[in-house]
């Protein structure tokens, strides 16, 4: 009955194919670590986005005069309104959490290099729709803190020369961030950008998919099948992967709900406090920062005094990224088989990312203080951009290891 | 390669002692934990609330309704009690005074206290309420440690008395109120507790559900734990 009912589907549909070449007959290389459990992770995330996203838009009105206290209505008057609400929050500090660690897993086993270029590109797009994403989301609430950063930020348009002006006016439909840039980034950030994302997650699988997944090993198991064409080292990935994935997601959630539950503001980190007052453009806040996902950038601007060059910085820190497949020049991939410069430099690039995250959080108002982190976020954004521009050279001349033929047990 | 370490190595300690620079330029708060599940606190709470601040200050989003339920009241009770400025039990608390009168008045329209603990914090406000002093400068005759120059005159002088500021910034009693310090400390703690709570009503829901997540999460690990290892067995 159900094998009729599937031959009728498979005759106008590729039903089983589409889940024999995506799972069970989609052979994974069976030393997936730790690092390997982010990306399931991610998808996660983004499906409860989009859930409580949806039941979010029910009850929030994109009105100057209305939004924050329909906030506040979710959280109080709405049937497990708090809830959504939380989880939606909460949910966006995770999905960049979840993505920064997917991300580092690809920097550590060389996951973006030849073949998985376009992998890495696509993850790249994604990466900065879901930076756009939030930007846009951080908008709706109108606390002091939405209002504020995203005058700050749409005013960084206005640092370009000639168009600069006309561009940030164009972006905000007023000329200040008002009730017209709240419709519109309302609908980029329900309509136009999760399009945008769940194309490119498509995409990034189907690239995925098309090469097969890289592993902490960097050894490509397609290059040894057994008679049947399988790779031997090789697992489908339905059931193992599916059953192992199971086990992350539950730990996560555990993870997940602590901080839903317990710390939902995350001691300012997830929830900004000056967020709950009301936009008021005739006040402005002591202390304007982005969400610390967006500091290690912030505090590059910052670090160039020029506020175009400093533009170009912030732009630059990001459009590095979507090079890397060509900067690195090393035969290898896994750092299990790098040599010690990659090995490094690539501690230095982690450390800096940090040390400007946190200087991207504090204060710049010209005391010693903010001289000091001006100077330290300097140093570092330094150290940010010689990962970069010295990729190839030290990449090419590093002492790598011999690469085992076949994938080692962990 | 080792200078790289050395500079790596200051900066960091560099951040983390101004960190500690940061956090002593701060002004001193007297810390206070809020207890959602003392009711009786949050009743005394509210009876101050709706006496001594629900007359320039709204609660906009916060119900009456809600908060009998919440706080183990009746409507009735609230209704005879606690509800001066609104006719149905469930409005919110709104007030009659106009936001452009206010701003003639005092200065400033005073803020709606609805989320105002959490925008402060509270052991800001704890720290707010405690902290008027008598000076002659200002046109209500009081202003205040940690908000200078404050609109807000300080309406629980009754209880607490008036304060004077000496030059090194101490307060000492100039007056006595009805309360002493400790008893009027208690009724600051009740006040705080009570903005605590119409801050997120749903906090106490939250926090009794957490649990009963977390647990259905950790038996649920009982099972696909095992799971993934009955599956994985065979795979070296």
């Amino acid at each position: 009955m159900f094998s009729n009912l599937m031959g009728w589907v498979d005759a106008r549909f590729p039903a089983t194919k589409m889940w024999e070449d995506h799972l069970s007959k989609y052979y994974a290389p069976k030393n997936f670590n730790f690092w390997y459990f982010f990306g399931s992770l991610a998808m996660l995330v983004l499906v409860l986005q989009i859930v409580t996203g949806i039941f979010l838009t029910m009850n929030y009105k994109p009105d100057a005069e209305l939004a924050f206290a329909s906030v506040e209505y979710i959280m109080r008057d709405v049937e497990w309104g708090w809830l959504i609400r939380y989880l939606h929050s909460t949910g966006a500090s995770a999905f960049f959490i979840v993505i920064y660690l997917h991300m580092f897993r690809g920097l550590i086993y060389g996951s973006y290099k030849q073949p998985r270029e376009l992998v890495w590109l696509f993850g790249m797009f994604l990466y900065m729709a879901l930076m756009a994403e939030a930007f846009l989301g951080y908008l709706l609430p109108w606390g002091q803190m939405s209002f504020w950063g995203a005058q700050v930020i749409i005013s960084l348009f206005g640092a370009l020369p000639v168009i600069g002006g006309d561009l940030a006016l164009w972006i905000r439909g007023d000329f200040v961030v008002a009730d017209a840039t709240l419709n519109r980034f309302f609908a980029f950030h329900v309509i136009a950008v999760p399009l945008v994302i769940l194309g490119l997650v498509v995409a990034h699988i189907i690239a995925l998919h098309e090469v097969g997944s890289n592993n902490p090993d960097g050894v490509e198991i397609k290059k040894n099948k057994d008679k049947n064409g399988i790779p031997l080292d090789g697992i489908p990935f339905h059931p193992y992967y599916s059953v192992k994935d199971i086990v992350g997601v539950v730990v996560f959630l555990f993870i997940f709900s602590l901080v839903v539950f317990y710390m939902p503001e995350m001691d300012g980190w997830f929830l900004e406090k000056d967020n709950f007052i009301p936009a008021d453009r005739l006040k402005t806040p002591e202390h304007i920062v982005p969400l610390w996902y967006f500091t290690p950038f912030y505090a590059i601007l910052r670090a160039v005094p020029d506020k175009l060059m400093g533009v170009m910085a912030m732009g630059g820190a990001q459009g590095l990224l979507f090079l890397l497949p060509w900067l690195d020049r090393s035969p290898v991939k896994s750092i299990r088989y790098r040599g010690p410069y990659f090995r490094w430099a690539l501690t230095l690039f982690v450390i800096s990312f940090i040390v400007l995250g946190y200087l991207g959080t504090q204060t710049s108002d010209g005391t010693t203080l903010a001289i000091n982190n001006t100077v330290m976020a300097r140093i570092f954004s330094v150290i940010y951009f010689a990962f970069f521009i010295l990729m190839p050279w030290y990449t090419s001349i590093d002492k790598d290891k011999a690469v085992p033929e076949r994938v080692t047990s962990k | 390669m080792r200078t790289l370490i050395y500079a790596l190595f200051i900066g960091l300690v560099s951040i983390t002692s101004s960190q500690i620079m940061a956090a002593s330029n701060g002004i001193h708060l007297d810390t206070v934990e809020v207890d959602l599940s003392d009711k009786a606190s949050l009743q005394r709470g509210a009876k101050t609330f709706v006496n001594y601040c629900l007359s320039c200050h709204s609660a906009s989003f916060m119900r009456y309704n809600r908060m009998a339920e919440d706080l183990g009241l009746t409507d009735e009770q609230v209704v005879n009690n606690l509800m001066f400025a609104s006719d149905k039990v469930g409005e919110t608390m709104t007030i009659a005074m106009q936001p452009e009168d206010a701003k003639k008045w005092f200065g400033v329209t005073p803020p709606d206290l609805s989320v105002i603990s959490r925008a402060r914090g509270t052991d800001w406000l704890n720290t707010y309420l405690r902290s008027f002093y008598l000076d002659s400068d200002k046109p209500t005759g009081t202003n205040n440690t940690i908000f200078k120059d404050v609109g807000m005159p300080h309406v629980l002088w009754q209880q607490q008395g008036y304060l004077g500021r000496d030059e090194s910034g101490h307060l000492s009693q100039e007056s006595k109120g009805e309360l002493s310090n400790h008893d009027y400390n208690e009724m600051v703690f009740d006040l705080v507790n009570f903005l605590a709570y119409i801050g997120e009503p749903s906090k106490i829901q939250r926090l009794e559900l957490g649990k009963w997540v977390l647990l259905y999460l950790f038996l649920l690990f009982l099972v696909v734990y095992p799971m993934k290892k009955a599956f994985w067995k065979d795979i070296h």
